[in-house]
């Protein structure tokens, strides 16, 4: 099956069609978690350590007990019999440590902001009321924010049980450093500084728990991109059976993976549904969706490259450190970001000879995990900013260098020099064909004459591979229960229409109708007489849902396949029916045809008598209405994908600000399924990258608290900073699957910021001015060109 | 408590409110409008944008009792009579929403746009007048491109 041909009979995949949600979220028709109100709910608040170190001495609740509305006062000692603790550690992260981590801070409080005692009340007011008549008794320690200070000698031990502030390091040592470094003409050597930043979904975090006593079940409506996760950990950690527990995702309003772990708030909330029987709705507001989501980035890192005068890249060598608070985040840990990060430095190129150290410490600051493009920005950032270096030192232009160094396009397979596995990319395909989108040559020549008039302008360049459609490689072999399958079923209605369910989930991506034109090119429909219900494990197959850009590649190929089968059901029925060879017929326009295309029967027809007058078929044909099928990646631990991006910058050196004139990607999915999705999936994930390039930074003082935890003080792009972004495409569809997709959510991301710290330190070089900390404020700007000290 | 009457979405509504109580929450947890969504809950996000009164406002910088004897509309409200309709068809066929929590917001100020727009076509003045609604999944260019399809009509 070609999916590239537009005059093929049925053709859905590939169509830019608008997603059937649409219009129904643009009505406010949309239906949240925190949307959510069931009869007797009540509504948790939490008294939060306003500390990010401290022992924990005398919680007195009884005031908050008496206040009006309050139905129940929870610390540590009163929720921990209804929730067993959780360590945020798996196997095939070698010597990753973390400590246990409870609903409610047990003796000490590690974090400003973790949760300490929990209020229900009959409203969120009331319960806030009621919160700040609670007083705690905290012994401060002494705060551990840096992350190398965290690892002296004389570091406070976070956890002292566990010896020291070090939990997890990897070292990867590929082909020859010595003889690498003997061989370049020019090291450069450069130190790396990434903000912390954080998701900063518009809805935030929220579950309504409803444990109803008469059925012994659990109900959570979860904003969430995990629904099957969260039952398999619900369970157990509320001490259920799985069937006992059922997760629904409705509408989320923004996950980006924020959604995806587990929070010590919303385990206590879900826990005191338990003890309280009835249902409780924990929403976060703001400040705790600041201070209690999940952060990302977070790195220091010192990277090398060596370059020979012809231009030949020797080797990368890199030292990654990075903070991720008191614990390392359950169930995925807190360590795959710097895992990735050093997975992926030096990815697009030719070079065998890498070196790399990943250091993952705890600190007393929030906690730091999974966030979209999980690792690729700093991975990509120190990569491209290397490569321009580079290209500068030995004054060639940066895409001549990745023209002579970035993997052949007819390399493939091959594998990276760390020991990612590539099946087929294309990076001189695409960063050809950013080089003409961009018209480079005439934007130099802007370039070089604009800057005779002082006004500075910078282009920048960035190659990137893409991490998607991930196998058990990410989880599952670690232990997680963490699906790493996705499972689809379709059935045919009465009318001759299909209902779809299936385990990956849709938080905008447009899930729903990219598995709707699936089935509908399958089976000949309209993607409209595709219904397509998702995020509810007591009726949806069992999935990982969507992540790390899974769902299309691996959901997506369990629709196809599924429908594909039903597909098959339905002919052999038919061709009871006609007497015809099923092989010769075919399905179009909701007709059963000849292959030639000439209508035989309707399929709403076939429906109605497979319903209804089964006793006119033929003897021993039994209608199978229904099929499921399931999907996982075995040929390859993830399905690479790769692009590149590029990003015109202007500089006015007196304010140091930068504005955002152009910005370029050019990418390479595979099959595309919808490419109006596709599209504005990397144009958003850019402008998430491109706020990690200027604006976004979680900030502490040196007493671990968080400075800027609003929305008027941490910076996200708005619109009118944010340039228009022209998006092309390459297409080397993955041959592990018939669909051959592969994911595309990461990749705006993952270049975005690399990109512009090119273009910025483009635009500076004549002032010998040059950038390595990430967001590029104007500050820092003004004091790289020593306007500033 | 203090009673209040105003007229939401065209209806005569009485209640009575803690004076405390802001008037995105009463519109979601009394009125049942939950096309009002809450964001930041300090005026900054915009996903809490209504009309009072004829003019976009923050219904979380709103108290309720504030509201009384004024005229709201909420993204059901302009839903219902029909002015959003184009606005609503071009940001589903453009694909300028993903999650669709910011967009009830972004529709309203939208409207404003291009109610009082000098030229409802200008991208850096739709991009301007959006500057007070965040969206955190789209990238905003599809929104200005919805917006300038209608200014265009």
């Amino acid at each position: 099956m070609s999916f590239t041909d537009p005059d093929r009979p049925s053709r859905q995949i590939g169509r830019a069609l608008p997603r059937s949600a649409s219009r129904r979220l643009a009505q406010g028709r949309g239906r949240f978690a925190s949307d959510i109100t069931l009869p007797r709910m009540v509504h948790a608040a939490f008294v939060r350590s306003p500390h990010a170190h401290a022992e924990l001495g005398a919680i007195a609740l009884d005031a908050a007990r008496a206040m009006p509305g309050i139905v129940g006062v929870f610390d540590a000692a009163a929720i921990d019999p209804w929730c067993t603790p959780w360590v945020g550690t798996l196997t095939h992260l070698a010597g990753l440590k973390s400590a246990p981590q409870y609903p409610l801070a047990r003796g000490r409080v590690r974090f400003h902001g973790e949760p300490v005692a929990m209020v229900l009340a009959t409203s969120r007011a009331e319960a806030e009321d009621a919160a700040e008549q609670i007083t705690v008794d905290y012994q401060p320690l002494p705060p551990v924010v840096d992350a190398l200070a965290a690892l002296a000698p004389d570091a406070v031990p976070i956890h002292p049980e566990l010896g020291d502030n070090l939990a997890f390091e990897r070292r990867i040592e590929a082909g020859d450093i010595a003889a690498a470094m003997a061989m370049a003409d020019e090291i450069i050597t450069l130190d790396f500084d990434f903000a912390r930043h954080t998701g900063v979904t518009l809805e935030p975090r929220a579950v309504v728990a409803d444990w109803n006593e008469g059925e012994q079940r659990l109900t959570v409506h979860a904003g969430t991109q995990v629904p099957h996760m969260l039952q398999d950990i619900y369970a157990l950690h509320f001490g259920l059976a799985a069937h006992q527990v059922r997760v629904l995702a409705p509408d989320v309003g923004g996950s980006f993976g924020i959604k995806i772990h587990i929070y010590p708030d919303e385990m206590a909330a879900i826990a005191a549904s338990r003890a309280l029987r009835r249902p409780v709705r924990f929403v976060a507001d703001r400040l705790e969706s600041f201070i209690g989501d999940i952060h990302a980035r977070g790195h220091q890192v010192r990277a090398q490259i060596g370059v020979t005068r012809a231009g030949d890249i020797t080797f990368f060598d890199v030292d990654d450190l990075t903070g991720i608070g008191p614990y390392s985040a359950y169930p995925r840990t807190s360590a795959v970001e710097a895992n990735q990060v050093i997975n992926l430095i030096g990815g697009p190129y030719a070079v065998a000879n890498y070196r790399a150290r990943a250091r993952v410490v705890f600190q007393t600051k929030a906690m730091m995990s999974q966030y979209r493009a999980v690792g690729h920005p700093i991975a990509t950032t120190v990569t491209e900013a290397l490569v321009d270096a580079a290209a500068r030192r030995i004054g060639v232009d940066p895409v001549t260098l990745r023209r002579r160094n970035l993997i052949a396009d007819d390399a493939y397979p091959c594998q990276s020099a760390s020991g990612m596995r590539f099946e087929a990319l294309s990076h001189h395909g695409c960063l050809e064909k950013l080089h003409a989108m961009m018209g480079y040559d005439a934007l130099r020549a802007e370039q070089a004459a604009l800057r005779a008039r002082g006004v500075r302008r910078g282009i920048g360049i960035a190659s990137f591979i893409e991490i998607t459609n991930p196998g058990a490689a990410f989880y599952g072999v670690g232990g997680a229960h963490i699906s790493a399958q996705e499972g689809a079923t379709i059935r045919l209605d009465a009318a001759g229409h299909v209902v779809l369910q299936a385990g990956v989930t849709e938080q905008g991506q447009g899930t729903e109708t990219i598995l709707a034109q699936i089935a509908a090119e399958a089976l000949g429909l309209a993607p409209e007489q595709v219904l397509v219900r998702l995020g509810d494990t007591d009726s949806t197959p069992y999935g990982g849902g969507t992540w790390a850009s899974r769902g299309a590649g691996v959901g997506g190929e369990a629709a196809w396949q599924a429908a594909h089968a039903l597909r098959g059901q339905l002919l052999t029925l038919a061709a009871s029916l006609l007497q015809a060879d099923p092989s010769r017929l075919d399905l179009r326009n909701g007709q059963i045809t000849d292959d030639d295309g000439t209508a035989r029967m309707a399929l709403a027809d076939l429906a109605r008598i497979a319903h209804f007058r089964p006793d006119t078929l033929p003897p021993g044909i039994v209608p199978e209405l229904a099929a499921t099928r399931h999907h996982v990646p075995r040929d390859y631990p993830f399905a690479f994908t790769n692009g590149v991006q590029g990003s015109l910058v202007e500089i006015d050196t007196e304010t140091g600000f930068i504005t955002l004139l152009r910005h370029w990607v050019v990418e390479d999915c595979g099959t595309i399924i919808n490419p109006l999705l596709v599209d504005e999936q990397i144009r958003g994930g850019v402008v998430q990258g491109l706020g990690a390039a200027l604006f976004e930074a979680c900030r502490y003082d040196a007493e671990g608290q968080m400075t800027n935890a609003t929305m008027a003080d941490y910076l996200v792009p708005m619109a009118a900073e944010m340039p228009d972004i022209e998006i092309g495409h390459v297409c080397t569809p993955t041959a592990e699957t018939a669909l051959g997709a592969k994911g595309a959510g990461e990749a705006g991301t993952a270049a975005a910021a690399a990109a512009v710290l090119n273009a910025v330190n483009d635009a500076l070089a004549p002032d010998a001015a040059l950038l390595t900390a990430l967001p590029l404020t104007p500050a820092r700007v003004l004091a790289a060109l020593g306007v500033i000290g | 408590m203090k009673p209040i009457t105003l007229t939401i979405n065209g209806e005569t509504i009485r209640a009575t409110v803690p004076p405390r109580l802001h008037l995105a929450d009463f519109l979601r947890d009394q009125c049942g409008l939950t096309g009002t969504h809450l964001g930041c809950e300090h005026g900054v996000c915009g996903a809490c944008t209504i009309r009072l009164d004829g003019a976009i406002v923050r219904s979380c910088l709103v108290l309720a009792v504030q509201a009384d004897d004024t005229i709201i509309e909420t993204i059901e409200g302009v839903t219902d009579s029909g002015e959003a309709r184009a606005l609503q068809a071009a940001f589903a066929a453009r694909n300028a929403l993903q999650c669709g929590y910011c967009t009830p917001g972004m529709v309203i100020t939208a409207l404003d746009f291009l109610a009082t727009a000098p030229d409802p076509c200008d991208r850096s003045a739709i991009r301007a007048h959006l500057s007070g609604n965040y969206c955190r999944c789209t990238g905003y260019e599809a929104i200005i491109d919805a917006i300038a399809m209608v200014g265009g009509q």
